[in-house]
């Protein structure tokens, strides 16, 4: 499903004295099927934005084309129910929003909230727990019982029963320890390619922008400042650190080495392997020096 | 590492377990902290290392085992004078502010030890000048970030004066900018007021910073050693759930091309260098 933002604007508590701008004149089309990464310093605007994309937040100026559903700037949007379901978010250390008593409810809850069976929400619920690596025994424990890393594959999962068609992720992995980190960035990588929906991901995290994304939005000060497929965006690395915002390791060292031995690389790395075999390339070309 | 202090905390064989749990959550654990190091401890989610921090201040008590602070045993009855030695920074910037505002908010512990008024309010304006938010006195908490929040929850944990700080996971809720700046902070205030910190943390950018480092696993000690000692492990750190830095990992992968790195690298400058000087003897 494509989302498409035009001339977004966003201003908080209007008409006080505490009116401020959050997002000024932002375009952004995200067509259906495409990765994209929003980076952005602390304060950019990307939690406003991404609270637009399913109608948590309204514009104040422009509109949201979801689908075939628009939320535009001072009219009243009926059916924002159906752009929930439809577009869902896994907000930072989603686990703290569990509540039920069991996992079973927990996942439940969300389908069943739309107008799904009880017998349909248990079925999504079985199959969206296996999605996200946990066992079906584990739907009979209370949340609160399960390790951190288990409360937040719950939380992933109860969105993922909702079926959504796009996916925004804000700092999925946020507090959790490098492999769990891993699992569940491949987890969303997957899931992406299988089912072929939409994923936004908001992120500090430079290389899982590179890694994972077809293209990345730099937001800084409540604008787009810039878009583009990861090696374009990572190889103006003045640029970004004008914003506050850092590159991958591997841009970062490759950056290191050209300065001091005067070499040019081909291309800007952005992952292990590509830098190693371009500093292993050119060495046996023998033209650094 | 430089020459090592007197050992300021102790832990004997120390087990703790969670009602209603089969594992220990810390099983046999004994290790030293010495006076004015910098202590990593990493380990998985769920490995207990931030049981091993609550023991440290007391939030919690072994079922067995002993943990000294400066030689004197931590027990419910000596709990307040050992939390006067051990302060600790927690993980969310938003559960430990207890003031209305930055100043208050130091205040608070100083008024619940109860210190005179008059010294409060010098050693508020010290601490706050130390984390470099002093310019920020009567700002409410939402109005700062978390990077800065953080920076307040560590002011008022030094205003206490504390032999040793405890920063438990106090840097993964913030992004790279806070990361940095609380970093920065604890290695400032190392350096002027010589305290023992011992950071918890599962970012190997953070622990590769630090003197030493303590590896958990499964509530065991699985090793202890200098950030290059741990990073030797590579692969077996991987299995362990945890993760190597990255300029380890790229000098690592270049050896497999045949290209003779001499050690391990723990930043980028170290890896960059050794290079430089590999092809100026081509």
């Amino acid at each position: 499903m494509r989302i498409n933002l035009q001339n977004v604007e966003h201003k908080y508590q209007v008409n006080t004295p505490f009116e401020r701008a959050a997002l000024t004149d932002v375009t952004i089309d995200i067509p259906s099927g495409t990765y994209l990464a929003v980076i952005g310093h602390t304060g950019s605007g990307k939690s406003t934005l991404l609270q637009h994309l399913n109608g948590l937040l309204q514009p104040t100026k422009g509109y949201i084309q979801v689908g075939e559903q628009r939320i535009t700037a001072g009219k009243k949007e009926k059916n924002l129910k159906a752009i929930r379901k439809r577009v869902g978010i896994v907000f930072q250390f989603p686990e703290h929003q569990l509540f039920e008593e069991t996992v079973l409810k927990d996942i439940c809850f969300g389908p069943m909230n739309f107008g799904v069976s009880e017998e349909e929400a248990i079925r999504l619920a079985k199959e969206s727990i296996t999605k996200v690596g946990l066992g079906e025994e584990i739907l009979e424990k209370s949340p609160f019982d399960l390790s951190g890393g288990q409360m937040r594959r719950v939380a992933i999962a109860g969105v993922l029963a909702m079926q959504p068609e796009v996916l925004v992720l804000d700092e999925p992995t946020a507090g959790l320890d490098p492999r769990g980190r891993k699992e569940i960035m491949d987890l969303f990588y997957s899931i992406h390619k299988d089912s072929g929906i939409s994923t936004i991901l908001v992120t500090h995290s430079m290389e899982d922008a590179a890694r994972y994304a077809d293209e990345i939005v730099v937001m800084h000060k409540g604008s787009v400042f810039e878009r583009g497929k990861p090696r374009d965006i990572f190889s103006r690395s003045a640029e970004l650190a004008e914003l506050g915002l850092d590159v991958p390791n591997t841009v970062k060292v490759q950056l290191m080495l050209e300065r001091s031995t005067g070499l040019k690389f081909g291309r800007i790395c952005l992952s292990l392997d590509e830098l190693t075999s371009e500093i292993a390339a050119s060495m046996k070309r023998g033209d650094l020096s | 590492m430089g020459e090592m202090g007197e050992t300021i905390v102790k832990l004997e064989q120390v087990v703790f377990k969670y009602d209603g749990q089969e594992r220990n959550a810390v099983d046999h654990v004994s290790f030293e902290i010495f006076e004015g190091e910098w202590l990593a401890i990493v380990g998985h989610n769920g490995s207990g290392k931030s049981t091993l921090a609550k023991l440290l201040n007391g939030l919690l008590f072994p079922e067995s085992g002993r943990i000294l602070v400066k030689e004197k045993e931590l027990t419910e009855e000596t709990v307040w004078d050992v939390r006067r030695q051990i302060g600790m920074v927690f993980q969310n910037p938003d559960n430990q502010f207890v003031g209305t505002t930055v100043q208050d908010d130091v205040a608070f512990g100083l008024e619940n030890a109860g210190i005179p008024r008059e010294e409060m309010i010098t050693r508020v304006g010290d601490a706050l000048h130390k984390v470099n938010m002093d310019q920020f006195l009567n700002q409410e908490p939402h109005h700062l970030s978390g990077g800065q929040k953080q920076r307040v929850a560590i002011a008022g944990v030094v205003a206490l004066s504390p032999s040793v700080i405890i920063l438990d996971e106090s840097t993964s809720m913030l992004d790279p900018k806070g990361r940095e700046e609380v970093l920065e902070t604890v290695r400032m205030l190392m350096e002027e007021r010589g305290v023992t910190v011992i950071s918890i943390t599962h970012d190997l950018e953070e622990a590769a910073r630090a003197d030493r480092m303590i590896v958990m696993n499964q509530g065991s000690v699985y090793k202890e050693g200098t950030p290059k000692d741990i990073f030797l492990l590579e692969e077996e750190l991987i299995s362990l759930g945890l993760d190597i830095p990255f300029p380890v990992k790229l000098s690592s992968s270049l050896r497999e091309q045949g290209i003779e790195l001499s050690q391990i690298h723990l930043t980028d400058e170290e890896l960059v260098n050794d290079l430089c000087e590999l092809i100026s003897k081509m």
